[in-house]
């Protein structure tokens, strides 16, 4: 039996991937060959999609990106025992872009069938929990600590010292809250944890619960996201049946039950007081701290929040050791980051490495440049509420506190690459807009600021007094900066000022283009 | 001339369409989101006269319930078209000519976005972000994500809604 693997992750179906898997399997049972269609994860190649595999003696050879129209080729050309087509591209372990990686925690992005729990154990999962289960809660909190682990979600807070101070917690109920609400344009690495593997999502949570002495968890996920809350809750039924989650996991005295919910398109609750009042059922509006979450949380109980990202690495810390996660990585950021390419690159997708690598190693070598082969003017780095970087800062390291101190942020580790049509003021009023719309609209500066903003920055482009706009712009996003309760309106100037600071050429031109 | 009916003056019934899914979570205040997804997923909207339904099922206020509806843009109180568009405005997708793409896709189906065709067929609506950001720009079309779009597979695809 021929194995061939089509893709389900929903950057693959989102090109065609089901019908090329159909196509495929018609085409396969006309001429009578015996196949076994696999829908694996993607490997996060999202240029190549639908990216087909097959396995050979001399591993699995790629072709890609596959529609429904290259497949009676793919037939003549044998693809099924390895031929070479047109849209071939060998073996895939040898492919630049996946063996330059250091996939720690996507190791199996690609390989297995993303509900296959035999695929999961096969590939080293459950080493982590199984661990774990053999561990104090304070050991376990120990180890992550010990990693550097900081949490992925963009802020970068020390995950084993959250841990800590719910483990340390005194209270007849804790909870595990998975932030999967991951909104930031030009990142998508939680939806390919998700989709493409989500039982390690399920360990990681598990671990964090034995961890903190937490029964419940709840994973959180945007409601834009609909495969993956389908494929969440299909693991988590299947882990349950195989006992790696609910009572008595694994014969042991530890319980975790985990529950999916669904998000209902507020940029908000990705900020994790507005989603613990999203999961309490009410409107994402931001708590104000203290006290933390981790201390008054979920009901009002000692929480663990975490992005998927952060959940998502510890079974490798857990099952390799501290040591070993920490070896990668520079100065206070260890480990790998899963950087996700997008917008205008020509060889988009999920490129995991350790801290350290430059965003020009990232967008050249992995992404091979622009999309439309035009050159690189501004890069957005760590979503909607990170700076616009230009061509001169493409050389920083990817480091929590190199980017901190040239006022840019890591973030989630996505990068959305702009060619050079782009219009900067166009941006830096797209980000305004975007706060007016998402503010959850509890603080003032973020609420009513950001609807000024846009006014202003409107303003500044149609030449009206621009040099008094322009300071004004500057004094409404320090009072952004420094009077919003939240990072929705404390983060949003650096969209606007990086804009303003980097591309000050796109806010100063003449009356008449402004004037359409 | 009938009074404007305010929340407060409808009435519900036990037959309300909202409360079986209530039930089904065990009338607990804590998934209401989940809820109005299922209230929504079944009737294409969630009714305005189901929320006091809902608040009453949940022991929370009409206003509670009312505010957690309108705070979320998934949430829609009047009905929409058959079909939800929902293209993404984000910057990965801009980056990719998303803006020219929404131009574009708003004369053709002559509606503005958030609006509904004449025929009622498809609503317009604005998505910020379907991780679908490396493979720009990017759509959904009820819950199927569709990605690498233009103006013509746009067209085709509510071509396709029509038979």
């Amino acid at each position: 039996m021929i194995k061939i693997y089509v893709p389900r992750d929903s950057s693959a179906k989102a090109v065609g991937a089901d019908e090329v898997a159909a196509a495929i399997a018609a085409e396969a049972a006309a001429q009578k060959i015996s196949v076994q269609i696999v829908r694996n994860s993607s490997r996060g190649m999202a240029w190549l999609e639908t990216f087909v595999e097959v396995e050979t003696p001399n591993g699995r050879m790629g072709y890609g990106p596959i529609e429904v129209g290259d497949v009676k080729r793919l037939f003549a050309a044998k693809f099924y025992e390895g031929g070479n087509d047109q849209l071939g591209h060998g073996l895939v372990d040898e492919l630049p872009y996946l063996k330059n990686q250091e996939r720690l925690t996507f190791a199996r992005a690609g390989i297995t069938d993303p509900v296959s729990l035999g695929d999961y154990v096969a590939h080293g999962g459950f080493e982590g929990l199984k661990k774990a289960l053999a561990m104090t809660g304070a050991a376990i909190v120990a180890e992550v600590t010990e990693s550097g682990l900081r949490g992925r979600g963009g802020a970068g807070f020390p995950t084993g010292i959250k841990w800590k101070t719910v483990h340390d917690a005194k209270a007849d109920q804790k909870y595990v809250c998975c932030n999967a609400d991951e909104g930031d344009s030009g990142t998508f690495a939680d939806r390919m944890v998700m989709e493409g593997d989500p039982f390690m999502l399920i360990e990681g949570m598990t671990i964090a619960g034995i961890a903190s002495g937490a029964t419940k968890g709840f994973i959180y996920i945007r409601s834009e996201y609909p495969d993956a809350i389908a494929t969440m809750k299909e693991a988590i039924g299947i882990a349950v049946e195989a006992k790696w989650l609910g009572q008595n996991i694994q014969s042991t005295d530890h319980c975790f039950d985990l529950e999916v919910r669904r998000g209902a398109g507020a940029y908000i609750c990705g900020e994790e007081t507005a989603m613990l009042e999203s999961l309490e059922g009410k409107r994402g509006m931001v708590r104000a701290k203290p006290p933390i979450p981790a201390l008054v949380g979920l009901f009002g109980k000692p929480t663990i929040i975490n992005n998927v990202l952060s959940f998502a690495a510890v079974p490798y810390i857990l099952s390799n050791g501290a040591t070993a996660y920490k070896n990668y990585g520079m100065g206070r950021s260890r480990g790998t980051l899963p950087f996700q390419l997008a917008g205008n690159i020509k060889q988009g997708g999920l490129v995991e490495k350790a801290f350290g690598i430059t965003l020009r190693t990232l967008i050249n070598d992995f992404g091979g440049g622009t999309f439309t082969g035009r050159k690189v003017r501004a890069v957005q780095v760590g979503g909607p509420l990170g700076s616009y970087l230009p061509d001169s800062q493409l050389d920083l390291p990817m480091d929590y506190e190199t980017f901190a101190a040239n006022a840019a942020m890591v973030g989630h580790g996505g990068l959305v690459v702009f060619d050079d049509s782009v219009d900067m003021a166009a941006q830096a009023r797209f980000a305004m807009e975007f706060c007016a719309i998402e503010s959850c609209g509890k603080c003032t500066p973020c609420r009513i600021g950001s609807t000024r903003g846009a006014e202003t920055i409107d303003k500044i482009v149609a030449g009206v007094d621009r040099d008094a706009n322009l300071l004004l712009l500057e004094d409404l996003c320090q009072t952004m900066t420094d009077g919003s309760l939240c990072a929705m309106g404390g983060l949003t100037p650096m969209p606007v000022m990086s804009a303003v600071k980097h591309f000050p050429e796109d806010f100063d031109r003449p009356m008449m283009q402004a004037a359409e | 001339m009938a009074k404007k009916t305010t929340l407060i003056d409808l009435q519900f019934g036990k037959s309300d369409p909202a409360t079986p899914f209530c039930a089904k979570y065990g009338n607990k205040p804590d998934a209401l989101l989940e809820i109005l997804h299922d209230v929504q997923n079944e009737l294409g909207h969630v009714p305005e006269t189901s929320l006091p339904a809902i608040a009453h099922a949940l022991n929370l206020s009409r206003a509670e319930v009312y505010g957690v509806a309108t705070f979320y843009h998934d949430f829609h109180l009047k009905p929409t078209g058959k079909h939800h568009l929902k293209l993404c405005s984000a910057e990965a997708c801009q980056s990719m000519g998303g803006r020219g793409l929404l131009a574009a896709v708003e004369k053709f189906l002559n509606v503005k976005m958030g609006g509904t065709t004449a025929d009622g067929l498809v609503t317009l609506e604005a998505t910020y972000c379907l991780g679908l950001c490396a493979s720009a720009p990017a759509m959904m079309i009820d819950n199927r994500p569709v990605a690498r779009v233009n103006a013509d597979k746009v067209k085709s695809i509510v071509e396709g809604l029509r038979t």
